[in-house]
């Protein structure tokens, strides 16, 4: 391995080597033998691409490696290469990702298979490289996967799923995967990378069937809909989408197979949660100090848990609310915001709120909390604090529908 | 010296003799809905018979997308692909860069496939430009951009674009009863531009419906050539430019005869000038006044004698003392450049 240090060899298969998230995208596209990807600067998505260049430039990996003049075009070239049948992987970061939107928008209409990389950053202005959600929630409502992930082994694992999802015959919808800017594109960890011989099995080549745009298949791809046809199509991506949470299980039960690690849930983990009496939840990386923080209220004797979200899209209502009706008070701490929502709070709250109203179980309180907005640190007090309303609510005790923490006064 | 750009083989295009030997196929047929005498329908039809079924074609948003590809009724017999207004630079080299990586690998079938992206004005001179401006600079696609430039957004109903002419009323600037004059911008130089700004690039021309044989044959060497190339075609259009359909093919004449819409093409960095343009600079034939061109129109027809002075004068300008009339607009010297009073 070029561009990752290897720490050890294990039984000739798996390598082991010590990675960032942002370098374990890159292997994963090396692995997957991406035949199109285009890079555009942002930090701090951008790492992935330099990785990437290094691989083509020492022979690793063989691409066409394009180097776009804006993200707007960014993404509509791999969009175009794969209506041409190329596997394609794209990416980028907070307005970066906006810059994109108008081609964010019909890639999934298009139904083209992209897998792109979020690495997530606040949205100008005023400028901050930190992390933040809203970059990638910005596309929830359009038809992508959104999935985050909070480990470099996790980042790895999920791009080969999320290629294996996305460009199964039954989906055809674009995957991004969320990284939080600087503490998973820029962290390292100790990674095991599978064999090409693992991922030849697991992954099948990229077929486009009968969408191909190809002088032996001459079809016209997205003419005029207008009043006739466009809800007939809306209706179809809707139902590739509901088809992609059983995909995703299949792929994940085969993923545990052919690589011998598993994940449980794909679409939630759960931490800490078997006896607890309230849960805190989240996204991404702040799984560390969450856990951190339970692990410490554990030994004060305080029964905590910890759900952390991974697919957001497609969102696993029922599981969700099954799982939540079991504690007696639930706190969502988002680092998002969602200006105007419901009781103020963030994208996440608002949708655990939505899930439970109508699951079938008992229906605890839902707190939210905003939290660690442009990068901002959450500790260890803060996630004390938190827990501290949540369950004051799960006593009965009315607390405010949506907290900021960690806030100067 | 390292060879750092791998260049694949182009299909072999060479040029129709005359009218009665171009092929009888047609491969943009019935089924489109755009306005009687829309010379950009035409382009669309001579340059699919152009390039062949051998084609990927891919349309950006506006009259040529909206118009020809109702669903259930798509006039494109070559495959088609919508693309964004400002992605045609994009969708081209999507395109190609695929074909290109797929054949090299052995997933694809190897044989030379052309790749056209076209777009209109106002998504090729506008919107699109910093991506068309991108594509052509890399050698290593093959791929041609198509711009049809019936100088407005026709689709959104006649609105000003860059590529619009001095003066003309457009939904967007139209004359009323303080200003007569409500687009006061010169039309942008696209096809000089893409020229000048892209030395990798290998072909560039300026081509007319009323000069069909000579348009294809052009597209033909745009495609034939290798790397990425630029044509733009000036497309009367009956609806915006606001005349009986009928003269279509005379308004085009007029554009090249009038001196305003000079034909010319940049083949490996030789400018030629083609057609009636070369015949006007070499004194053969002479050029006529702009008023024939303008009259006809009615998004001209507020023009004063002082409006149409002004027009003329601008473009005798291009023809005197521009570096290369028509194409290059660099002066020697400067000279004061005043627009008629209101
Ligand atoms: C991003 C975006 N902005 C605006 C539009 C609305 N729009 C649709 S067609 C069109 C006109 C395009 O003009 P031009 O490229 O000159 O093509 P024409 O309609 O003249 O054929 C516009 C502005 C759009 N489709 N996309
Ligand atoms: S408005 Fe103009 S460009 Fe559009 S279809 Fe009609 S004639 Fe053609
Ligand atoms: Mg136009």
């Amino acid at each position: 391995m070029a561009i990752a240090t290897v720490v050890e060899q294990q039984k000739g298969t798996e390598e082991t080597a010590l990675i960032t998230g942002s370098e374990a995208i890159a292997v994963a596209c090396k692995l997957a033998d991406v035949d199109v990807i285009t890079a555009y600067p942002i930090r701090p998505y951008d790492t992935v691409m330099q990785y990437i260049c290094k691989l083509v430039a020492n022979g690793e990996m063989d691409c066409e490696y394009i180097v776009a003049e804006g993200e707007h075009s960014q993404f509509e070239i791999v969009k175009h290469a794969s209506a041409a049948g190329a596997r394609v992987f794209c990416g980028s970061s907070g307005v970066g990702w906006m810059y994109a939107m108008e081609a964010l928008t019909v890639t999934p209409a298009l139904r083209i298979p992209m897998i792109a990389m979020v690495g997530n950053r606040a949205l100008d202005d005023p400028g901050a490289f930190g992390v933040e959600h809203n970059d990638a929630l910005a596309v929830r409502d359009l038809g992508w996967q959104l999935v985050w992930v909070d480990n470099a082994q996790e980042a790895l694992d999920t791009a080969l799923i999320a290629y294996r999802v996305a460009e199964d015959r039954r989906i055809f919808l674009p995957c991004a995967i969320s990284c939080d800017g600087a503490f998973l594109t820029h962290s390292q960890a100790v990674v095991k990378i599978p064999s090409q011989e693992q991922v030849n099995k697991f992954l099948p080549r990229y077929n486009r069937g009968d969408l191909l745009l190809h002088p032996d298949n001459p079809i016209t791809v997205a003419p005029q809909g207008n009043e006739d046809w466009v809800m007939e199509i809306r209706r179809q991506n809707y139902a590739a989408i509901e088809r992609s949470y059983g995909v995703i299980k299949e792929a994940y039960a085969e993923f545990e197979k052919i690589f011998g690690r598993s994940y449980g849930n794909p679409f939630f983990e759960e931490y800490m949660t078997s006896d607890a009496d309230i849960v805190l939840m989240g996204m991404g990386t702040l799984s560390t100090p969450v856990k951190v923080a339970i692990r410490k209220m554990r030994d004060e004797g305080k029964k905590v848990g910890f759900v952390r979200m991974r697919w957001f899209r497609p969102f696993a209502a029922e599981d969700l609310a099954k799982c939540l009706s079991r504690f007696k008070a639930v706190g969502v701490i988002d680092r998002d915001y969602s200006m105007g929502s419901p009781y103020n709070s963030g994208v996440l709250a608002t949708e655990v709120r939505t899930a439970l109203y109508c699951g079938s179980g008992a229906k605890p309180p839902v707190l939210g909390f905003i939290a660690g907005l442009g990068g901002r640190e959450v500790t260890v007090p803060d996630v004390e604090k938190i827990t501290a309303s949540v369950q004051q609510a799960a006593q009965g005790k009315t607390q405010p529908l949506t907290q900021w923490i960690g806030l100067r006064e | 010296m390292a060879t750092v750009v791998k260049h694949d083989p182009t299909q072999a295009l060479d040029p129709f003799k005359s009218v009665k030997k171009l092929p009888l196929e047609e491969y943009f047929t019935s089924g489109h809905r755009t306005c009687q005498g829309c010379e950009s329908a035409l382009l669309m039809k001579l340059m699919a018979k152009a390039a062949g079924p051998r084609t990927i074609v891919l349309g950006s948003t506006g009259c040529m997308y909206v118009a020809n590809t109702t669903y259930y009724s798509t006039s494109w017999v070559v495959p088609w692909m919508h693309t964004q207004l400002g992605s045609s630079g994009s969708a081209a080299l999507g395109t190609a860069a695929a074909l290109k990586v797929l054949m090299r690998k052995g997933k694809m079938k190897n044989e030379p496939i052309n790749v056209i992206a076209f777009c209109g004005d106002g998504g090729g001179a506008d919107m699109g430009i910093s991506g068309i401006s991108a594509t052509l600079t890399h050698p290593d696609y093959n791929c041609l951009i198509l711009m049809y430039d019936n100088e407005s957004y026709a689709n959104t109903d006649i609105q000003l674009s860059g590529s619009t002419p001095w003066g003309a009323n457009t939904t967007f600037s139209t004359p009323g009863k303080v200003k007569r004059i409500m687009h006061h911008r010169w039309k942008k130089n696209m096809a000089g531009m893409m020229a000048a700004g892209h030395p990798e690039c290998k072909y560039v021309s300026t081509i007319s419906m009323s000069y069909g044989l000579h348009a294809m044959n052009s597209m033909r060497k745009a495609l034939a050539i290798g790397g990425p190339t630029f044509v733009h075609s000036l497309d009367p259009c009956p609806k915006g430019w606001d005349y009986d359909p009928y003269l279509s093919h005379e308004i085009g004449e007029l554009a090249v005869n009038t001196g305003v819409w000079p034909l010319y093409e940049i083949e490996n960095g030789v400018l030629r000038l083609t057609g009636r343009t070369q015949q006007i600079a070499a004194g053969k034939i002479r050029r006529q006044p702009v008023r024939d061109y303008l009259t006809k129109q009615g998004r001209f027809a507020h023009f004063t004698a002082d409006d149409t002075d002004y027009f003329q004068s601008k473009i005798d300008e291009m023809w005197t003392k521009w570096l290369y009339p028509g194409v290059i607009p660099f002066r020697k010297e400067i000279e004061a450049d005043s627009a008629p009073a209101e």
